[in-house]
């Protein structure tokens, strides 16, 4: 079932972000942008974690992940080191993600040719 | 002459002119290969659990970078532009979409040096998305930190 | 005088085109009008190493097959019209470089095929060059990466969206005769019909279209009948049925007449939208399908009308409409004796 429920949530806030390009006309990047601050919002309340529960893939491979990971890795600083923690932590859970994209992004421009 | 194609009601006109994106089938594309990019996702999770004794938390990290390096890799060889063209939203968001942005500006800006070309244009098109990321994260992490403190 | 009513300049003497040469990319090779071109490339990089590089090998090799056909020298060109549809017009500064002659650089966007032919006519009419070479150049991926997003990304377009033309097209022209002969040209307005979405160019191009054909029309006092052939430059699915509604409203019916070369050079089931745009996409297809047909006499007498979407990426993200603009150039088939 846990693949079930991957494919249907994930590919549902997919839905959603085709209706936000096809009928809002908004541009990918104002999509992206609006996805990453609707992940970072249901991160309050602990919505998004019940959604990773439930979903797993399904909720943490989409784009809302990203900001859900954003303030979830803040907040889990601020127990430990206080106010200073949402500085420090912001970047806790999602630097793997973004490294990896830095080295692999790099890497593949330095060995490939665009093809056009 | 009738004002159909007048100035001010051109951009009314012409509506009917315009093929309309097929909402329908868009949006079932972008559900089953959305869909499909999770399902990958979850699968890669399940793999690194069973064969690494990862914890599901654990196991996130790896996850990610997997669906990253796949979709760089797909961007050098040009076939993450074609999904996107079939997909729509359906490879643009789950994360394989952010790296296929950050992997295509690098690579077209090839051509300009390693410094000024790949280095500097990385986050052209991903950058929007770390900026609200953090700024929205970092207001409501204050937000969420003083409404704890105080009550 | 040469200007007859309100934009259109009826050249008095004998200007012909003397000889023409075009290049293309792999997608339009694969296109119906194939054998029409020169130079064909199998592959978009055109053996060099990056977009910008083809887009002058392209530019360079119609000038030396146009050179070639027409078994002159460049030495005795007078003066090079050329533009494309990059920053700085660079693909044409940097070839007129290694050519070393007199050099007017033209902006027109995808207008300038049709804007640096007329100019030239004009400058030969004037005494100003015996001999001038027009030459415009686009490139899918250099107008992709440019006016767009990188051409790796994965963003879906709309059905609207038009696909640019890999090509250059050049033509030689002077005095000297010819079965082509230059009759006359109408130099656009820049028409604003409040578009904003860079990804249909059609529709935004349409009234820039029908305000040069229009006064065509009407400065000459001719009617669609007067022609055999009117071509839009790059109006494509969308643009193209509004242009003939347009001029309906006007009581000018150019059904039977009309076409456009946005739609000649690709085949339909090609992935290319609703059809090619760039200033190649003109220019290849007049220099290359048009004027042959004209000589062979399949027509008399044709207008070429190049439309050009004055577009700005920086612009448009400041939320201003998308200026358009649209030169018609008339060629006639005239005896050789």
């Amino acid at each position: 079932m846990d693949y079930v429920w991957a494919f249907v949530v994930g590919g549902g806030i997919c839905i959603i972000g085709q209706l936000l390009l096809d009928v809002a006309k908004l541009t990918p990047a104002h999509v992206m942008s609006t996805f990453v601050v609707i992940g970072a919002v249901l991160d309050v309340f602990d919505l998004y974690d019940n959604l990773i529960k439930f979903a797993g893939a399904g909720a943490t491979v989409p784009i809302t992940s990203f900001g859900h990971s954003l303030l979830h890795g803040a907040m889990e600083q601020t127990k430990e080191h206080g106010f200073i923690g949402i500085a420090t932590g912001i970047f806790q859970l999602t630097s793997a993600g973004i490294a990896s994209a830095i080295l692999f992004g790099f890497l593949v421009a330095v060995i490939f040719k665009p093809k056009g | 002459m009738s004002d159909k194609f007048d100035q001010k009601q051109y951009q009314n006109t012409i509506k009917t002119y315009q093929p309309k994106p097929n909402y329908l089938a868009n949006c079932i594309k972008a559900f089953i290969v959305g869909g499909l990019i999770c399902v990958i996702g979850e699968a890669l999770t399940d793999f690194y659990m069973k064969v690494f004794d990862f914890s599901e938390k654990e196991a996130g990290n790896p996850t990610v970078t997997t669906l990253i390096l796949i979709a760089a890799l797909m961007t050098g060889f040009g076939v993450y532009d074609k999904l996107g063209q079939f997909a729509g939203a359906g490879s643009a968001v789950p994360v394989t979409g952010f790296a296929n942005s950050i992997t295509s500006a690098a690579l077209e800006h090839k051509s300009e040096g390693l410094v000024l070309g790949v280095a500097t244009n990385l986050f052209k098109l991903a950058g929007s998305v770390i900026v609200f990321g953090v700024v929205a994260a970092y207001i409501l992490g204050m937000l969420r930190y003083a409404l704890q403190h105080m009550f | 005088m040469a200007k007859i009513g309100k934009q259109t300049w009826l050249y008095n003497q004998q200007i012909y085109v003397n000889s023409t040469g075009t290049a293309v990319g792999p997608l339009e090779a694969q296109g119906p009008l194939s054998n029409t071109f020169d130079k064909k490339y199998d592959e978009l990089h055109c053996n060099q190493d990056n977009w910008e590089l083809a887009e002058r090998q392209l530019m360079k090799d119609s000038i030396d097959a146009c050179m070639q056909r027409a078994g002159k020298d460049k030495s005795g060109i007078d003066v090079i019209l050329a533009g494309d549809l990059l920053n700085q017009n660079v693909t044409s500064n940097y070839v007129a470089k290694e050519l070393g002659l007199p050099f007017l650089c033209m902006f027109g966007a995808c207008s300038s095929s049709m804007e640096t032919l007329a100019t030239g006519a004009a400058l030969i009419e004037g005494g100003f060059a015996a001999q001038a070479l027009a030459v415009v150049s686009s490139h899918n991926a250099t107008a992709e990466r440019q006016f767009r997003y990188p051409t790796e990304y994965g963003g879906q377009k709309p059905k609207t969206a038009t696909f640019t033309v890999t090509g250059s097209g050049a033509a030689l022209i002077s005095k000297e005769k010819s079965s082509i002969r230059i009759e006359a040209a109408t130099i656009g307005r820049v028409m604003d019909y409040g578009a904003t979405d860079p990804f249909d160019m059609g529709s935004a191009m349409a009234p820039a279209a029908y305000d040069t054909i229009k006064t065509h029309f009407s400065d000459l006092g001719r009617m669609p009948g007067d022609y055999d052939l009117i071509a839009t430059g790059d109006l494509s699915g969308v643009g193209t049925p509004i242009l003939r509604d347009m001029l309906k409203e006007d009581g000018y019916d150019v059904d039977e007449i009309h076409n456009d070369c946005g739609l000649m050079i690709y085949h339909s089931d090609q992935p290319v939208f609703s059809g090619g745009s760039g200033c190649g996409c003109s220019a290849v297809v007049t220099y290359g399908k048009l004027l042959s047909d004209l000589e062979d006499g399949i027509y008399k007498r044709i207008m070429v009308v190049a439309t050009g979407a004055l577009m700005s990426p920086t612009m448009v993200q400041q939320k201003e409409t998308i200026p358009t603009i649209a030169h018609a150039v008339v060629f006639v088939r005239e005896e050789e004796e």
